[in-house]
């Protein structure tokens, strides 16, 4: 059909741009090694600081497993999502991109996506975290798998958004979280409650919770690309 | 052919208006100097033009395109160099070019002769722009600028931070541009430093054009 080549073409173009800003984001990330060497230790630090609340109950710390995970996802989120905002402020990066005709969609795909792996590199140590302090153990990894790729993509997706949004703010730092924490709640609560199955907390039907979870991420994501552009573009 | 055609544009940084009813034409292949004081609205000019910001009032047209509704389409062909330099700090000199060239779709291995036009030594290519000095970051902008190649060049005070064997380099690249065929729109708040380079010298005061001279 005439015009479906074209539209084709620009989709992967699209992709194409998307991969090259989540190495760019990546390479600059693993030149920091502010993942690894702080964030790690951070999302370590406060799940072992959870345990100490809870008074080391190992069987409080089974049933709350799964919020308290998801919880330090979330923080791991602001510090990424900040970070990553951060490298397109200074000395006004992001024109760079704007200038050489990139899409702001783009943009936000492959800003979000670096999130993303960022973010699933914290959580593979937070897994194994919480199996070794808590105590837990894994019912389906399967469920534990997928709700790990669904809710790392709708927290990165409104990560990204929301630090593009407070960017220009001079109380950037205080805003995002107070901003990020409502938009990703129904995220925090799908990926906590198919947690909660996959890791045999408490009854709950996981893969209900996880068809949830899978659209408000899409949700997420698609608002994000949408919204992106005129956030990107300068007063 | 008219490169730049504003009638009346208005630009708004917040709800300061740094352009006021500015009214400029620009033919093809012409070098324009811009100058007056901090705060004329000369960077605001530039950034418009290349389609940064967005026109509030009056009409406004580059390379045929119409700034209320094309933007995109003007920073496609334009090069910038403005007070920022769009470098990523954590990236170095050679992998911020290779970034820029495969985002723009141009040729990445003319990168090493775009940073050789600029004086930019082999050891200089390997350090993070973070860590360069503010003239090492203006050639290595307008390195990027030159693998452009753009049929207008708009450049927000080139020679800041210069030392004098960079700025003759700036200065020959300026002139290659102006000979082969494109439009240069450079500013400058000293314009004894840039009033070699260009035909024409158009002041700008409190976001207006006020003078117009050949």
């Amino acid at each position: 059909m005439p015009g479906q080549a074209p539209r084709r073409s620009r989709i992967l173009e699209t992709w194409r741009d998307a991969g090259l800003v989540a190495g760019k984001d990546l390479r600059v990330e693993w030149r920091s090694r502010a993942t690894l060497g702080l964030v790690v230790p951070f999302a370590g630090l406060v799940l072992i600081l959870f345990g100490f609340a809870l008074d080391a109950d190992r069987p409080t710390l089974r049933l709350a497993a799964p919020g308290l995970f998801w919880l330090t996802a979330l923080f791991v989120t602001v510090v990424a999502a900040q970070r990553s905002a951060a490298a397109e402020a200074a000395d006004s990066a992001r024109r760079m991109l704007l200038l050489a005709g990139v899409s702001p969609g783009a943009v936000f795909a492959g800003k979000a996506a670096a999130v993303a792996v960022q973010l699933l590199a914290v959580e593979a140590v937070m897994v194994a975290g919480v199996l070794v302090f808590y105590g837990v153990r894994v019912e389906s990894v399967p469920l534990l798998a997928a709700t790990g790729l669904a809710a790392t993509a709708g927290l990165a997706s409104a990560g990204t958004l929301m630090a593009a949004l407070v960017a220009g703010s001079r109380a950037r730092e205080t805003v995002l979280p107070v901003l990020l924490m409502p938009v990703a709640a129904p995220v925090l609560i799908g990926a906590a409650r198919a947690f909660d199955a996959a890791l045999g907390s408490a009854a709950a039907d996981g893969w209900r919770w996880l068809s949830l979870l899978a659209v408000f991420s899409v949700v997420n994501f698609v608002l994000g690309a949408g919204a992106y552009g005129p956030l990107a573009e300068e007063a | 052919m008219t490169v730049i055609r504003l009638r009346g544009a208005v630009v708004l940084l917040g709800r300061y208006p740094a352009l006021a009813s500015m009214d400029l034409e620009v033919k093809a292949q012409e070098t324009v100097l811009v100058q007056g004081p901090n705060g004329a609205g000369k960077s605001t000019l530039l950034g418009l033009c290349a389609g940064l910001h967005p026109l509030r009032a009056g009409t406004a047209a580059v390379l045929g395109h119409d700034l209320a509704a094309e933007r995109p389409a003007v920073r496609g062909r334009v090069g910038l160099l403005g007070h920022d330099t769009a470098l990523y700090d954590d990236l170095t000199v050679t992998e911020n070019l290779e970034l820029w060239a495969k985002a723009a779709r141009l040729p990445v291995a003319e990168v090493p002769e775009a940073l050789d036009r600029l004086g930019l030594s082999a050891r200089l290519r390997t350090v993070s722009a973070g860590r360069l000095s503010a003239g090492q970051r203006r050639r290595t902008a307008l390195a990027a600028i030159a693998l452009r190649r753009p049929e207008l060049w708009l450049l927000d005070e080139p020679h800041a931070g210069l030392d004098r064997p960079a700025r003759r380099i700036v200065d020959e690249l300026i002139a290659e541009a102006a000979a082969s065929g494109a439009t240069v729109v450079l500013s400058s708040h000293e314009p004894g430093r840039a009033a070699g380079l260009a035909a024409r010298t158009v002041t700008l005061t409190g976001g207006m054009a006020t003078a117009d001279a050949a």
